[in-house]
């Protein structure tokens, strides 16, 4: 009885983190403006993240848990580095 | 992993909480394309990154508590750096975007508030 009451709402879950990846997509992909896209590009990793922890939840292992630790540490860097380009046009000064 | 040893009550409970997690991200990222400009855009991610959060990795560390038959909980890690550089990154991004809608004087601009001493 647990089992299927997780395994439907993990379902569920997956298909609503999917439908929001697609809504990131949609603004990535339409813009208009740079920063829209670095926006979405911003929240489209944290929506994967979330992802992947419910796929560790289904499976049990520890891999997806490290992946989306690994996603959290180091998907800021992209955005913080495009944000800085957007402001002065080059990354490293 | 094995989910018929896990009680009743902590599946609903990891249930309940992971489908409104996912719910508030799912939220966001409409909000992401239904706003109109990139001021209020940039509001919207952070419902995915505070509540959605905290909602699907409250989920997994009770479930994988429950299933393991001890206390684990990594997911304050991810919880802690996404909810301490999601500020600082929007941040940027909004000071970055002002610098160009300033340069170009775009309309767009929010206006600045105006002080009750100059009315």
């Amino acid at each position: 009885m647990s089992a299927m009451i997780l395994w439907w709402s993990i379902t569920l879950a997956q298909v609503l983190l999917a439908a929001a990846m697609l809504a990131t997509l949609y603004r990535l992909i339409v813009g208009p403006r740079a920063q829209d896209r670095v926006l979405s590009l911003d929240s489209m990793y944290v929506v994967a993240m979330l992802l992947l922890v419910t796929f560790g939840m289904r499976v049990g292992t520890v891999i997806y848990f490290e992946v989306a630790l690994l996603i959290g540490l180091l998907g800021f860097v992209g955005t913080v580095a495009l944000a800085k380009f957007l402001m002065r046009g080059e990354v490293i000064e | 992993m094995n989910f018929d040893d896990v009680p009743l009550w902590i599946a609903i409970l990891v249930s309940a909480v992971v489908l409104i997690g996912a719910a508030l991200t799912f939220i966001g990222a409409l909000g992401l394309v239904r706003s109109e400009s990139f001021y209020q855009r940039i509001h919207m991610p952070t419902l995915g990154t505070s509540f959605g959060a905290i909602g699907i990795l409250l989920g997994s560390a009770v479930l994988s508590s429950f299933a393991e038959g001890r206390f684990i909980a990594h997911e304050v890690l991810i919880f802690v750096f996404v909810s301490v550089t999601t500020p600082v990154t929007l941040m940027l991004l909004a000071r970055a975007a002002l610098h160009r809608d300033r340069v170009e004087g775009s309309k767009e601009v929010p206006s600045a508030l105006v002080k009750p001493s100059d009315q």
